[in-house]
């Protein structure tokens, strides 16, 4: 057997996790006082808030004063229908105007309005333009903000590194165990509180527009350690991804486009959206192609245009174009701003995207249509939290980010992740460390824990003669792509878990070649651990919930049911086996209801 | 479907050598996607960084013929089928393993910029900021961190001595927008000066021409910065802005 050797850091608080909810949350807790360390898989700056485009949602109002935080509230809540932590959707709508003032105050330079303030743009399912923004790239401005604030507050950052278990000391978290990508050596770092934003679970799918790091490594360390899951069910499927050349599908095309003005075409050249106004919607879509132009300017008088209904609803739509033949050349549909918009105002509100279309697709988006198709984009469900503090269901670990379930229901808005990671990823960091502060007794970690992590880390070395790790990763990524989709139906769910399960089997003889000096086989190799994890997890609640609802829509139960709407699907693991139960959501307070009931 | 020859590095500090691989590639694909071809199927340990594969995170740089670019976004159909394709580590920074070098230097000089200091808001509590005034701020905070400007740039790249007093490129753009920023307050041309050595570039601009996100390093925040240190050291121009007590406007 490979030795055993470790080195050991100890923190009040650790992070797992370095995008927008994980710098936000180090910030956090070290302004309390508290010793910090914040850990990454890749490089400081590079985690998926890096990719995000369109904007930051905050009801600060600088466009249109109307805006308030019970209509942010009131979108978030019906774009996820209704099955949101209504207290999570409350405290996201009110602080998020803050978090993006403090960002400003900490050196972000968000696009204008004419008098200075903070420009805002038009997102699916937002009554008013409410995106702060920085062209199409505001992920980037966010985590740059974030980072070189970060730097300076006296936390330790460790780059590179990738956690494989969490460690208790009898019912509470005591820290963690990884190993560091660099140079493969196994790592202990003891801690009070563990905070997970660890970001999702994308990478279980063939076509997304999720990097490799997210292979549901925080959900899954939840799992392991004991803390509930839910909602593992509801997966959102961005409607607008790159469908060529083939390598780059997948490729996000942000929501923005559509938010300038961009339009949805099938082959026909037919605005189809008009054709797939849910009755949910219909009181607040334009049905018609004027009312729609004319909201772009003048939106007290018109309803939204239905290219902007929530993402589940666009996803659908395009789809239902393709499989009925309307679809564009290369299996997808056409985006067209080039029609509606001169080419200054296209370079100047989307340059990464005018960018990337030129420069991967040989398409110019100011003279042609781009073709556009769903790509697997983010997990709604997550880690079961406290609203107020982030506490998971485990002592000691707290989650904020897209690893926690619960804020955005069955379907998030766009715009509506990065200023989740920034409110949620505060309050975890403060609630990690007065956690920490009230910590009683020794902090304990037990050896025989973190030598059996080590051993499981360095198994795949040993095996010769397995499996090569990324044909497990590819099958199961073909796997999730064909049977656990957009469109989903029991037959197919069964024998996705069929599949899974050989898939676990196969990956239990894995092996990794060469030495442990920055060895990528080996790391994707112990990835799929965690892969095939929250993939069992996500068809196992998609086959429970037996409708249709948000990211999860059902073939043989296409309608929403009232009593589902009552219910989260929660998961969790006991004595080595996955346990499924459908459990309340918690209540919404009357004077809350009272804003669903003033307006259709 | 076009089969290519790839020349890639494999070996770590010790030894390493360039080896052949025939792979193929589809329509469309890029140097990083017939990487992980090869990963998959020849060479599972081939160590490479990457992300976003759009462009966008600036992990995946590499020498490639040569030239210092992104994997991500250097198409294949730029290569014809005979000639085999160089793959390289950036070579300013110390070889991890095959494609990966440690960037740690990066990370390091990025600590020692001062950091903003905030102005007071305006009397009714908020911050105002003309989007004329920030356009070009803006340009520089368009920087990925990709690092590939740092591994031109010869005051570095052939010289490890310099490195101590020496930032590149990528911490003069992050300095010239925090002295061009119109919340901050603090005067940086000291630091410019003998911390992070703005004086060492002698203005080859080989940093802008390698620069994926085409951010004008040289024209747009260099000089501007070297003009800002040779007139903090002028006596008359000193006084000056001692009795204006700003900052001087951007170029």
């Amino acid at each position: 057997m490979a030795n055993v050797d470790y080195e050991t850091h100890e923190h009040d608080v650790v992070v797992i996790g370095a995008g927008g909810a994980g710098l936000r949350a180090a910030i956090e807790a070290a302004a309390q006082g508290v010793s910090v360390g914040l850990i990454c898989k890749s490089l400081l700056g590079k985690a998926h808030t890096v990719m995000a485009e369109g904007g930051i949602a905050a009801a600060l109002g600088n466009v249109w004063p109307e805006d308030t935080w019970q209509v942010h509230f009131r979108d978030t809540m019906r774009g996820g229908k209704m099955l949101n932590n209504w207290r999570m959707a409350q405290l996201h709508a009110q602080e998020a105007p803050e978090r993006v003032l403090e960002l400003e105050r900490w050196g972000a330079l968000f696009d204008r309005t004419k008098d200075g303030r903070i420009l805002q743009r038009d997102f699916g399912g937002h009554r008013y333009a409410r995106l702060a923004h920085v062209g199409d790239r505001t992920g980037l401005e966010m985590i740059r903000t974030l980072q070189y604030h970060g730097i300076h507050q006296g936390i330790d950052v460790y780059m590179e590194c990738t956690i494989a278990r969490l460690l208790k000391d009898g019912e509470r978290v005591s820290g963690a165990v990884g190993y560091w990508r660099p140079h493969g050596k196994v790592v202990l770092f003891k801690a009070k509180a563990v905070v997970l934003a660890t970001g999702g679970i994308g990478k279980a799918w063939k076509i997304t527009s999720n990097s490799w790091e997210y292979t549901g490594d925080g959900h899954a360390l939840a799992l392991w350690a004991g803390a509930d899951l839910i909602d593992m069910e509801f997966v959102q499927f961005h409607p607008t991804g790159m469908v060529w050349p083939p390598s780059v599908r997948g490729i996000l095309v942000t929501e923005g486009v559509r938010g300038d003005g961009g339009m949805l075409k099938n082959n026909k050249g037919e605005r189809f959206m008009f054709n797939y106004i849910p009755e949910f919607f219909k009181g607040e879509t334009a049905d018609n192609e004027d009312e729609a132009d004319r909201w772009y300017d003048d939106k007290k008088s018109n309803r939204r245009t239905p290219d902007l209904l929530p993402r589940d609803e666009v996803a659908r739509a395009i789809n239902a174009e393709m499989k009925a033949g309307r679809g564009s050349p290369h299996g997808g549909v056409y985006l067209d701003i080039a029609s509606r918009r001169p080419a200054d105002y296209i370079r100047r509100r989307l340059p990464s995207m005018y960018h990337q279309f030129k420069e991967l697709a040989g398409v110019d988006i100011t003279k042609e249509p781009m073709e556009v198709g769903p790509t697997c984009h983010y997990v709604m469900g997550g880690v079961r939290v406290d609203a107020d503090s982030t506490a998971a269901t485990v002592p000691g670990l707290f989650a904020a980010g897209e690893v926690a379930g619960g804020m955005h229901g069955s379907n998030r808005l766009g715009g509506n992740s990065l200023s989740d990671l920034l409110v949620f990823g505060r309050r975890a960091g403060l609630h990690a460390a007065l956690y920490a502060k009230d910590f009683g007794g020794p902090l304990t970690v037990d050896a025989g824990q973190v030598e059996a992590v080590a051993r499981e880390v360095l198994e795949p070395f040993s095996r010769a003669g397995g499996e090569n790790p990324y044909a497990i990763q590819a099958d199961l990524q073909e796997t999730m792509q064909n049977l656990v989709g957009l469109i989903r139906s029991e037959r197919e769910l069964k024998e996705a878990l069929r599949t899974i399960e050989t898939l676990k089997a196969r990956a239990k003889r894995v092996r990794a070649e060469g030495a442990r000096t920055y060895n990528p086989g080996w790391h994707t190799a112990l990835d799929l651990r965690s892969l095939l994890a929250v993939a069992e997890c996500c068809a196992m609640a998609a086959l429970e919930r037996k409708e249709s609802r948000g990211g999860h829509t059902r073939d043989d139960h296409p309608y929403t049911d009232d009593q589902w709407g009552r219910v989260n699907v929660v998961l969790r693991l006991r004595d080595g086996a996955l346990q499924l139960s459908r459990e309340p959501l918690p209540e919404m307070p009357a004077e809350l209801r009272a804003l669903f009931q003033e307006r259709k | 479907m076009p089969t290519f020859t790839l020349r890639v590095f494999r070996g770590d500090p010790t030894r390493g050598e360039f080896k052949d691989y025939r792979v193929e590639a589809e329509e469309g694909m890029v140097v990083l996607d017939v990487i992980h071809r090869l990963q998959a199927t020849q060479a599972t340990d081939l160590a490479v960084r990457w992300n976003c594969k759009a462009g966008k995170c600036g992990s995946c740089s590499a020498e490639i013929d040569g030239q210092p670019r992104l994997m991500c976004m250097t198409r294949m159909d730029l290569f014809a089928e005979g000639e085999p394709i160089t793959v390289a580590p950036i070579r300013a920074f110390p070889l991890i393993r095959d494609l990966v070098t440690d960037v740690a230097f990066n990370f390091e000089k990025a600590k020692t910029i001062p950091p903003l200091r905030l102005k007071p808001p305006e009397p009714d509590g908020t911050y105002r900021m003309m989007q004329e005034d920030i356009d070009r701020i803006q340009e520089f905070h368009k920087c990925i961190e990709c690092f590939l400007c740092q591994d031109v740039c010869h005051v570095m790249r052939d010289h490890e001595e310099n490195k101590p007093a020496f930032a590149g490129p990528r911490f003069f753009i992050k300095l010239a927008s925090l002295e061009m920023h119109p919340l901050d307050t603090r005067d940086r041309t000291a630091f410019g000066r003998t911390t992070a050595g703005v004086g060492l570039c002698n203005i080859t601009k080989c940093c802008t021409e390698v620069c994926p996100e085409g951010i004008h390093i040289t024209d747009n925040a260099i000089i501007p910065l070297k003009e800002r240190v040779a007139d903090s050291l002028d006596p008359i121009v000193w006084l000056l802005r001692k009795f204006r007590s700003q900052k001087t406007q951007p170029v």
